[in-house]
C-alpha cells in the first residue's frame, strides 16, 4: 500500500535547516530531503545516524596497500629480481623506499574508488537510472522535504507553512 | 585577565633550575684530554655491555674503521686524510675528544633551537591566519601571541651559541675551525657565505625581522581592542602578508645556516621546507596544548570543540606534510646513492637506528592512526597525548640533523640533554604564560570575533 506524504519546498538552505528542526521538534517524521547542494548540518538535524563511509574507507585503504605490498613482491622481488638504484639486494624490506610511491597511491586509489563505489551501491544508484526527486526543482535552486501523512494533514499544511514553505503538495509515495 | 598561577611558576622554575644544574653538570662532565676521553669511551663499553640500546657502532672494535668511514666528518673535516696509518691512534683521540666536548653544547643546542623553533612556527601560523583573514581562529590569537613572546628571548639564546661557536667555544660548525677550511677544498669555496661574521649578521637580520613583526603585529592587535574603527587590524593584515614572505625567504635560510652547515658539504634544497614543517607542526601542537590547558582552568570559555577539531586536524595534516617532505629528502637521496650526498643518511642508519626511525613513528605513523578519527580530534585528552608524542618526535628530529655531525656516534640522551629540554620547556613556560598575563584573553574588537566564537564544524 503506497502511503501519503506531504512535501514543502523551499528556496534557502537557512530557511529549510530552521523547518527541520521545527519538524523534528513537533515528532513528525522526515522521509526525506532533497537538495540541489549539500547542506552542512543537515543530516545532524534529520537525526540521521552517523555516516559509516570512513570506516570503509579506510579498510580499501589496508586493501590497497596491501596490493600494492604483494604485487611489487611479486613483480620486482620474486618473478623477475630487478636491481633498483643499482642495489642488487633483491629484498623488499631494504628495496622498499623506492615502493613507497606505489603504495601510497595505491592506498589512495583503491580507498577513492572503492568508497565511490560503494556509495553509489548504497544509495541505489547505476547508470541509467531514473531519477527519483520528486521535483526537477531540486536540481536547481529548491529544497524538497517529505514528511510523513498519518491523518493530520490540515495540522502538517499549517505547521509547514509556517516554517516557510514556498509550495505545499501531497501526494502517493510509491 | 589570565593570572599566571603560582603552582605553575614555581613548577617552571623547577624546571629551569634542575635543567640549569643537569647543563652544568654536563659541561663539568666532558673530558678535557685525550686520554680522559679514551678513557671515558674505554669504560662505557665495559659497563654496558654493548646492549645499550642500538649504540652497536659504538662498540670499539669499530672505531677505527668509522673514522674512515664518516667521509663527510670524520677525515676530511679534521684534515686527516693525509696523515700516516700509525698517527691514527691519536688522531682518533683527538677526534673523540672534540665528539665529547661538543656533547653538552649540541645538547644545549638541540634544545634552543627547538624551543626557538615552536615559537616561530607558531609566529608563521599567527601570520597567516592574519594575512588569510580566517574567520575561526581569533579567538585564539591571544594565545599564539603568548607563545611567540618567547621568540625574541628564544632566538638570542640561539644566537648567543652561535656566537660562541664564531669565538671557538665550541666545535659545533666544523667550518668555523680555519684549521680545517685550510685542508678542505669544499669548504674554501663556500667561504664567501659560510664565514663566520657574515653568518652571524645573517642570524641578527633573521631575528630582527622576525622580532619586528612579532612586536608590530601584538602592539596592533592589543590596539585593536579598543579602537574605534578598523584601522589597525587592516595593519596587522598588511604586516603579516609581508611578513609571510619575508618569513618563507629568512627561515629557508636560517634552516641552511643553523642547522644544515653543521654537516658542511652535504645539501639538501628541500631542507628549508622540511625545518618548517618540523616547526609548523610543532607550533600548532603547542597551540593546541596550551589552549587546553588554559580551558581546563577556566578561561578561554569561547573556544569550543571545534576550534581544538580544527587545530587536531592541523597536527595530523601537518605531520602528513612533514612526512611527505621527509621522504622526498631521503627517497631520492637513497635512490641516487651519490657518496657525498648519501653518507648524511648512512651515518644516520648506522649510528642513529633508534631515534631515526623511531622518530618516523613518532611524527607519522602514531598521528596518522591516533589523530585519524574525527571523533578523536574532539577529545581533549586526547589531543594533549597526541600533542606530547608529537613534541617529542620532533625533538627527535632536530637532535638526529643537528648531533650525527658534531657528536657522532657519541651520542646518548641522557642528563644533559634531557636537563636541555627542562630547562628550556621551564624558561618556555614562564616566558609564555606570563605573557598571556599582560592582555585579554579575547581580541574583543576583531571583526571576525563574533563569526569565530560560533565557530561550528
Amino acid at each position: 500500500m503506497a502511503s501519503k506524504v506531504i512535501q514543502a519546498l523551499y528556496n534557502d538552505d537557512d530557511v529549510l535547516m530552521s523547518a527541520v528542526k521545527r519538524v523534528k521538534a513537533e515528532r513528525h517524521h522526515i522521509e526525506e530531503i532533497y537538495t540541489p547542494f549539500p547542506v552542512h548540518g543537515l543530516d545532524k538535524a534529520m537525526g540521521l545516524a552517523p555516516t559509516r563511509i570512513a570506516i570503509t574507507s579506510f579498510l580499501y585503504g589496508c586493501v590497497g596497500l596491501t596490493v600494492a605490498i604483494t604485487m611489487m613482491n611479486f613483480i620486482m622481488i620474486e618473478d623477475w629480481p630487478q636491481n633498483i638504484g643499482g642495489k642488487p639486494s633483491f629484498s623488499y624490506l631494504e628495496n622498499m623506499p623506492a615502493f613507497v610511491p606505489i603504495m601510497f597511491e595505491l592506498t589512495v586509489f583503491f580507498a577513492a574508488h572503492l568508497m565511490v563505489i560503494t556509495f553509489y551501491l548504497r544509495s541505489k544508484m547505476w547508470p541509467f537510472k531514473e531519477a527519483e526527486n520528486p521535483d526537477v526543482r531540486t536540481t536547481d535552486d529548491h529544497f524538497l522535504m517529505e514528511v510523513a501523512l498519518h491523518d493530520n494533514e490540515e495540522e502538517l499544511k499549517a505547521l509547514l507553512a509556517d516554517t516557510g514553505a514556498v509550495e505545499l503538495k501531497i501526494t502517493e509515495k510509491h | 585577565m589570565y593570572t599566571f598561577s603560582n603552582r605553575l611558576r614555581t613548577a617552571a622554575f623547577v624546571l629551569m633550575i634542575v635543567g640549569a644544574l643537569g647543563l652544568v653538570y654536563g659541561f663539568f662532565s666532558a673530558p678535557s684530554t685525550e686520554a680522559e676521553a679514551m678513557a671515558m669511551v674505554a669504560d662505557a663499553h665495559h659497563g654496558d655491555d654493548h646492549g645499550a640500546a642500538t649504540h652497536d657502532a659504538g662498540a670499539a672494535a669499530e672505531h677505527g674503521q668509522d673514522a674512515h668511514e664518516e667521509a663527510g666528518h670524520g677525515e676530511e673535516a679534521h684534515g686527516e686524510g693525509t696523515h700516516a696509518e700509525e698517527e691514527h691512534g691519536t688522531s682518533h683521540g683527538e677526534h673523540l675528544l672534540h665528539q665529547l666536548q661538543n656533547k653538552p653544547w649540541a645538547a644545549l643546542y638541540v634544545s634552543a633551537f627547538f624551543f626557538m623553533m615552536i615559537s616561530l612556527g607558531v609566529l608563521a601560523f599567527y601570520a597567516i591566519q592574519r594575512a588569510a583573514q580566517a574567520g575561526w581562529s581569533p579567538v585564539l590569537f591571544r594565545v599564539m601571541e603568548g607563545i611567540t613572546a618567547y621568540l625574541l628571548p628564544g632566538a638570542l639564546i640561539v644566537f648567543v651559541i652561535l656566537a660562541l661557536s664564531g669565538f671557538h667555544m665550541n666545535h659545533l660548525f666544523v667550518w668555523m675551525d680555519p684549521e680545517v677550511v685550510a685542508h678542505d677544498e669544499l669548504i674554501q669555496g663556500k667561504a664567501g657565505y659560510l664565514n663566520v661574521p657574515f653568518f652571524l649578521i645573517r642570524a641578527l637580520i633573521y631575528i630582527g625581522g622576525w622580532a619586528a613583526y612579532q612586536y608590530f603585529s601584538r602592539k596592533f592587535s592589543i590596539a585593536q581592542d579598543t579602537a574605534s574603527d578598523d584601522s589597525n587590524f587592516k595593519k596587522n593584515f598588511r604586516i603579516s602578508a609581508g611578513f609571510l614572505v619575508f618569513f618563507l625567504v629568512s627561515e629557508s635560510m636560517m634552516s641552511w645556516d643553523w642547522i644544515m652547515s653543521v654537516d658542511p658539504h652535504w645539501f639538501s634544497t628541500l631542507f628549508g621546507w622540511y625545518v618548517f614543517a618540523s616547526m609548523f607542526v610543532s607550533g600548532i601542537t603547542v597551540i593546541a596544548m596550551i589552549t587546553i590547558y588554559l580551558k581546563s582552568k577556566g578561561y578561554l570559555e569561547f573556544v569550543n570543540d571545534s576550534h581544538i577539531h580544527d587545530l587536531a586536524k592541523f597536527m595530523f595534516g601537518v605531520s602528513i606534510f612533514w612526512t611527505y617532505l621527509w621522504f622526498s629528502q631521503f627517497m631520492l637521496i637513497w635512490y641516487s646513492n651519490i657518496p657525498e650526498e648519501v653518507t648524511y643518511f648512512v651515518t644516520r642508519i648506522e649510528d642513529y637506528k633508534l631515534p631515526f626511525f623511531g622518530m618516523l613513528v613518532m611524527n607519522f605513523i602514531f598521528p596518522l592512526l591516533i589523530l585519524m578519527n574525527s571523533d578523536y580530534k574532539r577529545l581533549n585528552w586526547f589531543v594533549i597525548m597526541a600533542g606530547i608524542v608529537i613534541l617529542l618526535g620532533h625533538y627527535i628530529d632536530i637532535f638526529n640533523m643537528i648531533m650525527p655531525a658534531t657528536v657522532g656516534d657519541q651520542w646518548f640522551i641522557g642528563i644533559a640533554e634531557i636537563s636541555g629540554i627542562l630547562f628550556f620547556a621551564g624558561l618556555f613556560i614562564f616566558v609564555v604564560f606570563n605573557a598571556l598575563t599582560k592582555a585579554p584573553l579575547l581580541a574583543k574588537r576583531n571583526p571576525y570575533i563574533e563569526e569565530s566564537k560560533h565557530f561550528h564544524y
